[in-house]
């Protein structure tokens, strides 16, 4: 039966370490006391010695607790009795129903072998023309939020996982104030979308480490939907906590940082879990939004940094609405030449002028003259600003692309827009 | 010949064993997990009788006791007929056979042969019975896509060896004997396949000479302004989003060489099957073959196993001198040193190594220069030239050069394309800072011309940044114009639109054609005394020269828009 042992040798950080025969490296264990009962993971073994990483932190845990191995590493329950469930961030029951049991796989397996991937290649629509026509979201895609703390990133989330079409929905929180936590919860049920989603929730009032567990299990669940062939959506926020878990967990173990106290293995680390996004050939995919918090609005921290050099562009959300320029999505191409005709000739032409209106507003701030031009310019960014921006504005791609042409019109000559005159002519008019 | 040692230590991918009796340094050794599944390690150090290792795969579910067999066979590759075309991933798995066999994942433990055993070539004897054959020395050759691909004795024969017997002209698998050669009583029989550990460099050759030829890529910036030679080596640094692996991509398909390997090394995996789902489709346009005809792709994707990523670049490598052996010029890619690099200091870091800055091992910068130094272009022993250039990707942490692989970098490279933010980001591709990069090598067009033109790029920047303290009313004309001729020139030639079937890739003859062109631009002095009048000229002689890049080579249409560009100016 179960062997249990009692002497628990060394106690530091959220790290335990004692003496135990016969341990798989990252099995689980569980840790028993007077507290309560914490899931721990091997992070090292070495002759008889087992160190444990303990999930729930090592508050209160007393050198005589009861560790117990479970024979394998992390497992969950896989099936449809997954849906409109909510459990924690380590993958137990938050909603006071019953855990589930069957159909357990294996979290955080082996990669998808790159030579059966197919090239993503449909757009998901989120009625956000700042991302349907500048930067397109695909199908497939791993792409984060970063955004300075207090931009509402989450009511974006939110937002498209409603407008998306995805079969299933599922939301990794990480850190997460109690009251965001509802918000997504409310969002969710108020959308319809609660029978296709599935949410773990690890809040900031739970123990800081716990939230390691978090994409990993949201993302092989994920994982294992995509590989039945469903479409999907993986919301994860925020990657900065778990980040920052990662390197506590460094810390203790004495691991010499790389950058700002993180680890060496940080890249590897999060590439790891981003690289889940997928299409496979018989239509099942895994897409990818992460919010990613910036401390100090500054992109070189090693989390963005290397969050950047991981996804396939990013959306910065800056001053309420997502930035066009330092936007990018990565895969648009595969996608935005098969929308509308006029869809790359807007995309490019409204970005270019509006960038120029930035200059105009740049020499207005520095009391330099204002051109006829300059003047044309900064109504246009105005209205721009306004009718397309704004987060709250919310129309299809088509309808966006016609709104784009109208403000065009509004203030331009086909000439001075730089697009081609053949679809001037074709646009300009209707509208 | 192996060894059974038990398992001590395990730490991340990092294993300890007991070991009683002789090891080596840098051989193979196979963990058993308790369910059989066995995985694949490398020796990285011994002390005393422990031995730590390296494994290639997750170390998941192995347990202190878990028994080691231990080889005495360094960590090598499989080289012969058939490596073009394929799809490895660090250790040489051919990864669209691997997905046959087990399926969508991954798996630990599944190894298969590098090289088809059932694939027969059409092999033709060089060699007679009686002949005296050293190493590399060639026995026979078969066709493989346009070159003869020769078999070759073995690279690490010593002295000289008698053939005793060759197979007649005919069809044979890789596994075949083919010979059989015989020095002092001693017989070899000799196959298709030879091996060579990755971590040696492979080369028998008379002499390694200094490169002089430039390798075309049919980039205007790189073949104009910071050219790379073939056998040289070269770098391009470059924060993320700035187009490191478009770069890299668009150089695989036009660079004017025999083979590409393209070692994706830690990076996504979505790149990868960009390249291999395209390249079957896109013609060679030397050959008339496709593009995949003349490649290899290796493969360690950011996912996939930490050990084997830092392995991945040596396999690459090695095909790359196994080619220039066999007398073709290649080209190895590798994006991104930075995840190699970074794979070395987990492992270090695991060992308990002191660090060094950023928690690099100490012996970053001479891994970084031993690995670069494998290229080289090189006379063989029958007098034929080939080579081996190699171009790396550098991931820098912040997008800050001042980081131990960049520096580590540079100082070995011959050439160094910095990727800047502010061009990416105002969308001048490619986005090789002017100013920043340099080659020490020189290209197809004379050097001095070239710092000519280079030098208004100068110019126009320091009277751009003028500019933006004394707005352009305090800029005099003639400082605004060379700054529209700085603009010019980079619009028209620096930048280059690789999403344009034409402007993708200009061809030598094409770019000094163009240089001449706006060289005259760059040297006439034009007689305007008004800015906005200057403004607009140099707006229509930059849509006139993109017009220009636009269309086909001696095409009418060129000719109507030269036309329209003497008008400007004359
Ligand atoms: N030559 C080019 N022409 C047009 N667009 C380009 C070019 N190079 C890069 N881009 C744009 O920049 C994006 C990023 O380029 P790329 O993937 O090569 O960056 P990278 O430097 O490799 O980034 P990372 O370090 O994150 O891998 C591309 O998706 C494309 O939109
Ligand atoms: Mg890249």
């Amino acid at each position: 039966m179960r062997k249990y042992y009692t002497r628990i040798k060394q106690i530091a950080g959220n790290v335990i370490t004692l003496k135990a025969s016969d341990v798989g490296y990252e099995e689980l264990a569980i840790v028993e006391g007077a507290w309560g009962k914490s899931l721990g993971q091997v992070i090292r073994l070495s002759n008889d010695e087992v160190v444990l990483q303990v999930f729930s932190g090592t508050r209160g845990v007393s050198t005589s607790d009861r560790v117990s191995f479970l024979g394998s590493s992390m497992r969950f329950s896989f099936s449809q009795n997954l849906f409109g469930r909510i459990f924690s961030g380590g993958g137990e029951p938050r909603d006071k129903r019953s855990s589930l049991t069957e159909n357990l796989i294996e979290v955080g397996g082996p990669a998808v072998n790159p030579a059966i991937r197919l090239m993503p290649n449909s757009m998901i629509s989120t009625n956000i023309p700042m991302i349907d026509v500048f930067n397109t979201l695909v199908e497939g895609q791993k792409l984060p939020i970063f955004s300075i703390p207090g931009e509402p990133y989450n009511e974006l989330l939110a937002r498209i996982a409603l407008q998306a079409e995805a079969d299933v929905i599922i939301l990794g929180g990480m850190g997460l104030k109690y009251d965001e936590y509802l918000y997504f919860k409310n969002r969710l049920e108020e959308g319809g979308a609660m029978s296709r989603s599935i949410m773990f929730i690890h809040t900031a009032s739970d123990p800081v480490v716990e939230c390691l567990l978090t994409p990993d299990i949201a993302l092989t669940v994920a994982e294992n939907f995509a590989v039945s062939g469903k479409k999907v959506l993986v919301l994860l926020t925020d990657m900065t906590n778990f980040s920052n878990a990662m390197k506590e967990i460094a810390i203790t173990m004495e691991q010499i940082p790389s950058n700002r106290g993180y680890p060496g293995d940080l890249y590897t680390q999060l590439a790891s879990r981003y690289e889940k996004a997928v299409v496979f050939e018989n239509g099942g995919s895994v897409t990818l939004m992460a919010v990613t918090t910036m401390p100090g609005d500054d992109v070189t921290h090693p989390v963005p940094d290397n969050t950047g050099y991981i996804t396939e562009g990013q959306f910065y959300l800056k001053g309420g609405w997502i930035d066009p320029f330092g936007s990018l999505s990565r895969l648009k191409q595969a996608v935005n030449g098969k929308t509308r005709d006029d869809h790359r000739a807007i995309m490019d032409g409204c970005i270019q002028l509006y960038s120029k209106c930035r200059e105009s507003r740049e020499k207005r701030a520095m009391g330099f003259e204002m051109s006829p031009w300059d003047i044309k310019l900064l109504k246009y960014g105005e209205a721009f600003e306004e009718k397309i921006m704004k987060l709250s504005v919310n129309i299809s791609l088509f309808g966006a692309l016609d709104l784009c042409w109208k403000i065009l019109a509004n203030f331009f000559e086909p000439r001075e827009t730089g697009i081609r005159s053949a679809l001037c002519e074709k646009y300009w008019q209707k509208i | 010949m192996s060894l059974t040692a038990h398992i001590v230590t395990i730490y991340g991918n990092m294993v300890t064993v007991k070991v009683e009796g002789a090891v080596r340094q840098n051989a193979v050794a196979y963990c058993n997990r308790s369910d059989g599944v066995k995985l694949m390690s490398e020796i990285i150090r011994i002390r005393g009788d422990l031995v730590d290792m390296q494994v290639f795969e997750i170390t998941r579910g192995l347990k202190v006791g878990d028994t080691v067999e231990i080889t005495d066979e360094l960590l090598s590759v499989e080289l012969g007929p058939g490596l073009l075309g394929k799809i490895y991933d660090g250790l040489q798995n051919p990864l669209p056979e691997l997905a046959e066999k087990i399926g969508l994942f991954l798996k630990p433990g599944n190894y298969l042969k590098s090289l088809d055993r059932d694939k027969k070539w059409q092999f033709t004897p060089i060699a007679k019975p009686g002949d005296k054959v050293c190493a590399s020395e060639r026995l026979g050759k078969v066709p493989e896509g346009i070159f003869d691909h020769f078999i070759m004795a073995p690279f690490d024969l010593k002295g000289e060896w008698t053939v005793k017997r060759i197979v007649e002209k005919g069809e044979y698998v890789v596994s075949d004997q083919i010979a059989e050669i015989e020095q002092d009583g001693q017989i070899k029989t000799l196959n298709m396949i030879n091996r060579w550990p990755v971590r040696i460099p492979l080369g028998v050759y008379a002499e390694r000479l200094l490169p002089t030829q430039p390798l075309i890529t049919k980039q205007r910036i790189i073949d104009t302004f910071f050219p790379i030679m073939r056998g040289g080596s070269y770098c391009i640094p470059g924060p993320f989003g700035s187009g490191k692996t478009v770069l890299q991509q668009i150089t695989s398909r036009h660079a004017e060489v025999d083979i590409v390997i393209i070692a994706a090394c830690g990076e996504r995996a979505g790149e990868v099957v960009e390249t291999l789902r395209e390249f079957p489709h896109l013609p060679d346009p030397r050959t008339g073959k496709t593009l995949m005809e003349r490649t290899i792709i290796i493969c360690n994707t950011s996912s996939m196993p930490v050990a084997a990523r830092e392995s991945s670049v040596y396999t690459a490598v090695t095909l790359g001198e196994y080619y220039r052996q066999n007398g073709q010029d290649v080209l190895m890619l590798a994006d991104s040193t930075s995840r190699w690099a970074q794979a070395l200091r987990e492992m270090s870091g695991r060992l308990e190594e002191i660090p060094g800055e950023e928690a690099f091992p100490a012996y970053l910068e001479s891994s970084i220069a031993r690995f670069y130094e494998r290229g080289g272009i090189v006379r063989l022993n029958d007098g034929r030239i080939s080579s081996l250039t190699i171009g790396g990707a550098v991931s820098p942490a912040g997008g800050n050069f001042e980081e131990p692989v960049t520096q580590g970098t540079l100082k070995v490279v011959g050439a160094f394309l910095g990727l800047s933010y502010a061009r990416s980001y105002a969308r001048r591709f490619p986005a090789i800072d002017p100013l920043d990069s340099w080659s020490k090598y020189s290209g197809i067009i004379d050097q001095e011309k070239v710092s000519w033109a280079h030098s208004f790029l100068k110019k126009g920047r320091s009277i751009f940044e003028m500019m933006q303290v004394v707005g352009e009313e305090g800029t005099s004309t003639e400082d605004f114009v060379t700054y529209l001729k700085a603009e010019l020139l980079d619009a028209v030639y620096l930048q280059q639109n690789s999403f344009d079937d034409i402007d993708a890739a200009c061809p030598v003859e094409r770019q000094k054609y163009l240089f001449d062109m706006v060289s005259k631009i760059l040297s006439h002095k034009f007689m305007i005394d008004d800015k906005e009048k200057a403004r607009d000229l140099f707006f229509t002689l930059t849509e006139h020269f993109r017009n220009w890049n636009y269309s086909a080579w001696a095409s009418k249409e060129m000719k109507d828009v030269e036309e329209k560009i003497k008008a400007c100016f004359v």
